[in-house]
């Protein structure tokens, strides 16, 4: 059993304002392997933003630790700037982190704060615009560009320092179906060909079951259960009473079930629905 | 860091210095202020650190609240302790190399942070016990007779709600960019003054940005909801004075008549 890149232990967060407190998030404890694409759910306010700010340090937890690839960043040996480099965050709404005069320099911010050279911060601003599809606007001010289009040179901007761990929160919300396909194809790529470890908060289940290998499942700043979807979304009944759903494709297959067609696997995505179908058809034709 | 400036931070309860209209609160906190600076000595002081200690219980608003506003202004408060230790009186009563302490430097000095510490500790009270909304809505109503001299009493009040209501939305926004530069690399805590200032860079225009989207936005909510300024406008909370706002002036006035009393010594 190999060492794993994330490893939370007994974590423990709570927000401070005036004078009340709100524990966010509570005893998480979690161990995630690399080249995982972990898909986190959880009911709005469930404390998911919250948890992966501990990742690369922006927050300080009450208690408990984190550990990044067997180091405790919180240790005081350990500089946390050389940990955002390695734990890339891109957060929810993104939008709002543009300040530079062109997209080429907002998307550079990252690399030139790595101390990179000229020609390899080039090479990377240029491979990160053609990841998030941004590579016809570099020239133009960041404000001059659509929502979705800030959303992805924004994206680009963390994609840029090539994180080993990419953490994004809900980075496909308001974006129009084929921009949402694009960045989600391109991140799954980014896990599967680059061997990275990707974190991925999102409200939808059918892009959870699609790309997701394991499921974080959050629910009241508390760890409700961490599994591969397959078992995840075979239990309808507990995601349900947390506040979420299983896809849709899930739920057509329960109600088969329910009326007797005998399907004995869960079924979660799209592509596998059709080769069961299919083959039950197959069978049926054979008979 | 960001989370701890209180201004313009209302403290919720019921209790009867909340319940004062908002006008006699400013009056008070003006008699106040008058107080303090009315004080020739630190024993001169003394009536206004009572009133606001007695304030502060009445209100039932937690002493700890009174450090959290001060915090911001500790620089300050050492800043003015420093400058008059050295540079005041000739009376000296401590050498060391270039370094002389006076006792007028002394007195005076221990004076000043004292007049400063209770300066903002009780007018934060009057933050921590009237909302914002009430704040503007007396001040109002206290500058209208102003509008005689087309002073625009209104517009200022309705530009110092908005200012008021946006502030904690401000820092929020600004420690949510913070956080994401940071996430990016960004490094605001080490090197000399120069580089910290450039370093405010990507965050000060990302808050510019958005504090300009959002008031163009409100602007436009606004005269959706058919907004024309102050002429004609009816409330929805009209102020009345009480027995107990006639009763606290009076209570404030015999404080600040004590200084005068106890400069006169
Ligand atoms: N800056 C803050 N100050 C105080 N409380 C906060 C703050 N940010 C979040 N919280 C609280 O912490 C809890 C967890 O919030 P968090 O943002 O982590 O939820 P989330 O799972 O990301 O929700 P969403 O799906 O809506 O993004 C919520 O109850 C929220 O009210
Ligand atoms: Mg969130």
């Amino acid at each position: 059993m190999s060492l794993p890149v994330i490893e939370v232990k007994d974590l423990t967060f709570s927000y401070n304002s005036l004078g009340t407190t709100h524990t966010a998030i509570e005893n998480v404890n979690l161990k995630i392997e690399k080249g995982e694409l972990v898909g986190i759910i959880g009911h709005t306010g469930s404390g998911k933003s919250t948890l992966i700010q501990h990742l690369n340090g922006l927050l300080k937890p009450n208690s408990g630790t984190v550990l990044i690839d067997g180091e405790d960043i919180f240790s005081k040996e350990c500089d946390l700037r050389k940990i955002r480099f390695k734990v890339g965050l891109v957060f929810q709404y993104p939008e709002y982190q543009l300040f530079e005069e062109t997209v080429y320099n907002d998307i550079a911010f990252g690399p030139k704060n790595m101390g990179l050279s000229p020609d390899e911060i080039d090479k990377r601003v240029k491979e990160a615009a053609a990841f998030t599809g941004v590579e016809d606007y570099l020239n133009k001010s960041p404000f001059d560009l659509s929502g979705g289009q800030k959303r992805r040179v924004a994206i680009a901007g963390v994609i840029a320092m090539d994180p080993e761990i990419l953490i994004l929160d809900e980075p496909a919300a308001g974006l129009d179906p084929k921009g949402r396909d694009k960045i989600l194809g391109q991140i799954k790529k980014y896990q599967r060909e680059k061997g990275n470890t990707v974190l991925l908060v999102s409200h939808s289940m059918e892009d959870i079951a699609k790309l997701a290998t394991k499921v974080l499942v959050m629910a009241d700043g508390k760890v409700e259960a961490y599994d591969i979807p397959e078992k995840i979304f075979a239990d309808t009944e507990r995601i349900e009473k947390i506040g979420l759903a299983v896809p849709q494709i899930t739920e057509v297959f329960e109600i088969l079930k329910k009326n007797g067609i005998e399907i004995k696997e869960s079924i979660f995505s799209v592509e596998y629905a059709k080769k069961v179908l299919l083959s039950l058809i197959g069978e049926g034709e054979d008979a | 860091m960001l989370s701890n400036i209180t201004i313009g931070q209302y403290y919720p309860g019921s209790s009867p210095v909340h319940k004062l209209d908002p006008r006699t609160k400013i009056l008070i906190t003006v008699l106040y202020i008058v107080m303090l600076f009315a004080a020739a000595e630190v024993i001169g002081l003394l009536p206004g650190i009572i009133f606001f200690i007695l304030s502060y219980i009445i209100s039932g608003v937690p002493l700890k609240m009174i450090f959290r506003s001060l915090k911001p202004i500790i620089p300050l408060i050492v800043f003015t302790a420093v400058l008059n230790l050295f540079f005041v009186g000739n009376d000296v009563i401590f050498e060391f190399w270039i370094i002389k302490i006076t006792g007028e430097g002394l007195r005076f000095s221990i004076f000043m942070i004292v007049r400063i510490i209770a300066l903002i500790a009780g007018t934060s009270l009057l933050t921590y016990t009237t909302t914002p909304i009430m704040l503007t809505d007396g001040l109002e109503s206290l500058l209208s007779p102003l509008k005689k001299l087309k002073f625009p009493v209104h517009e200022l009040s309705m530009m110092m709600t908005i200012a008021l209501r946006f502030i904690p939305t401000l820092i929020e926004e600004t420690s949510k960019i913070m956080s994401a530069q940071k996430a990016r690399g960004a490094d605001l805590e080490s090197g000399g003054l120069l580089k910290r200032a450039k370093a405010l860079i990507p965050i000060l225009i990302p808050l510019f940005v958005s504090a300009f989207r959002r008031a163009e936005e409100l602007a436009l909510a606004m005269e959706s909801r058919c907004y024309h300024g102050g002429e004609g406008r009816t409330r929805l909370r009209e102020l009345h004075f009480k027995l107990r706002d006639i009763i606290s002036l009076l209570i404030t006035a015999l404080f600040l008549a004590s200084v005068f009393v106890l400069n006169s010594l």
